[in-house]
C-alpha cells in the first residue's frame, strides 16, 4: 500500500492502534504485532497512578511510534497542558487531541476542541484531533492547521460502527488533510467500510483489546484496512436497481 | 514548608529544588514530564527550579490508553 503521510511524516501503516483496554502487556504485545501498526496511542497519567509503567518500553521494543492523547480533558486549557507534558515526556510533537464534553457520551466538545487545536498548532504541535462526524467542524480543524482530522464513527467504545457514513464521505470529499476514522469500530467489516468511504486510516482500540481473541481481531483489522483501501482504489461498480446478468444469454 | 506532589502533601526544606523532590520520590529521568503550578518544567530546568510553599507539582507518564 502507498504510505500514509501525516504532517510530513510517513506512517508505516494505515491502522493506528490504541493500547487501552488490554488485559495485560503480553496480550497487548501480541495484538499490536498482529495488527501491523506503526503508530499507537498512549494516555498521560500521574506517575504513581494505575495503568502500570511499561507500555512505552513495549512500544519502543516493537518499533512502534507513540501517539500521546489528551484523553480525560474537558477543557482546552487542560488539553493544552496535557499535550505539552506529553511532548516533554515522550519527546514527540504528535498529539491525538481529545477534548470531551461529558463522560456519558465521551463526545468531543467542538468549541473547546477547536480552541485547543489552534493553541497547539501555534505551539508547533502536529495535531490529530478526535472530532465529531461533522464536515463543517472537520474543515475548520483542517483550516486551523491540524495535520489530520479524526472523525468518530460512533461514540468511543460502543462498537456501533459508522452511524453516519454520508457525513464521513462529505468529510473525505472536502478534506485537505488525511482523514482517520477514529472510534466506534466494532468489527472488521466496519474498518473496511471506513476505508471504502475514502478514509486514509482507521484508529481503533476497544474492538481489538476487548475482543475475546485480541490477536485474531487485530489480524482481521489489519486485513480489513488493507482490503478497504484496495477496494476504494479499485472503483466499485455502480449500484443498480434491477439485476444485470453476469453470464451470457442462453442461445 | 509543604508542596503537593501528585496529590500527596510533601514536606520540603526551604530552598529545595524540583530535582530534589523528584529524586526523593524515585522519579525516573526519562519518560516523565513535570508541571509546577500548571506550567511544564522542562527536564533541563529541574535543578534550577526552587519550589515554594504550597506549589502543586504533577508528575506524569505514559500509560495504556486510547
Amino acid at each position: 500500500m502507498d504510505d500514509l503521510v501525516i504532517g510530513g511524516r510517513k506512517i508505516g501503516s494505515r491502522l493506528i492502534m490504541g493500547t487501552g483496554g488490554a488485559a495485560n502487556l503480553a496480550v497487548l504485545e501480541r495484538a499490536l504485532v498482529a495488527s501491523g501498526t506503526a503508530l499507537t496511542t498512549v494516555a498521560m497519567r500521574r506517575l504513581d497512578a494505575g495503568g502500570g509503567p511499561g507500555v512505552l518500553a513495549l512500544l519502543e521494543r516493537l518499533g512502534i511510534e507513540a501517539l500521546p492523547n489528551t484523553a480525560g480533558c474537558h477543557t482546552a486549557a487542560e488539553a493544552v497542558l496535557t499535550a505539552r507534558l506529553a511532548r516533554e515526556a515522550l519527546e514527540t510533537d504528535l498529539v491525538k487531541l481529545e477534548v470531551i464534553a461529558d463522560d456519558r457520551t465521551l463526545l468531543p466538545d467542538p468549541i473547546e476542541l477547536l480552541d485547543a487545536a489552534e493553541q497547539l498548532v501555534d505551539d508547533g504541535f502536529t495535531v490529530l484531533p478526535y472530532t465529531n462526524d461533522d464536515p463543517v467542524l472537520a474543515a475548520k480543524l483542517a483550516d486551523a492547521g491540524c495535520a489530520a482530522v479524526m472523525p468518530l464513527g460512533s461514540p468511543i467504545g460502543t462498537g456501533l460502527g459508522i452511524r453516519n457514513p454520508h457525513n464521513i464521505e462529505m468529510i473525505v470529499a472536502a478534506a485537505s488533510v488525511p482523514v482517520v476514522l477514529d472510534a466506534g469500530i466494532g468489527t472488521a467489516s466496519e474498518a473496511a467500510q471506513a476505508m471504502e468511504l475514502g478514509c486514509d486510516a482507521v484508529l481503533l482500540a476497544t474492538a481489538v483489546t476487548r475482543a475475546s481473541d485480541p490477536e485474531a481481531m487485530a489480524t482481521a483489522m489489519r486485513l480489513a484496512v488493507e482490503s478497504g483501501r484496495l477496494a476504494r482504489g479499485a472503483g466499485r461498480i455502480p449500484r443498480r436497481y434491477w439485476a444485470h446478468a453476469s453470464s451470457p444469454a442462453v442461445d | 514548608m509543604n508542596v503537593l506532589v501528585n496529590g500527596d502533601v510533601t514536606e520540603i526544606v526551604p530552598g529545595a529544588t524540583l530535582a530534589d523532590v523528584l529524586a526523593a520520590r524515585g522519579v525516573p529521568e526519562r519518560g516523565v514530564a513535570v508541571a509546577v503550578a500548571g506550567e511544564v518544567v522542562p527536564r533541563a530546568a529541574w535543578r534550577s527550579t526552587t519550589l515554594r510553599d504550597g506549589n502543586v507539582v504533577e508528575v506524569l507518564t505514559a500509560v495504556q490508553g486510547g
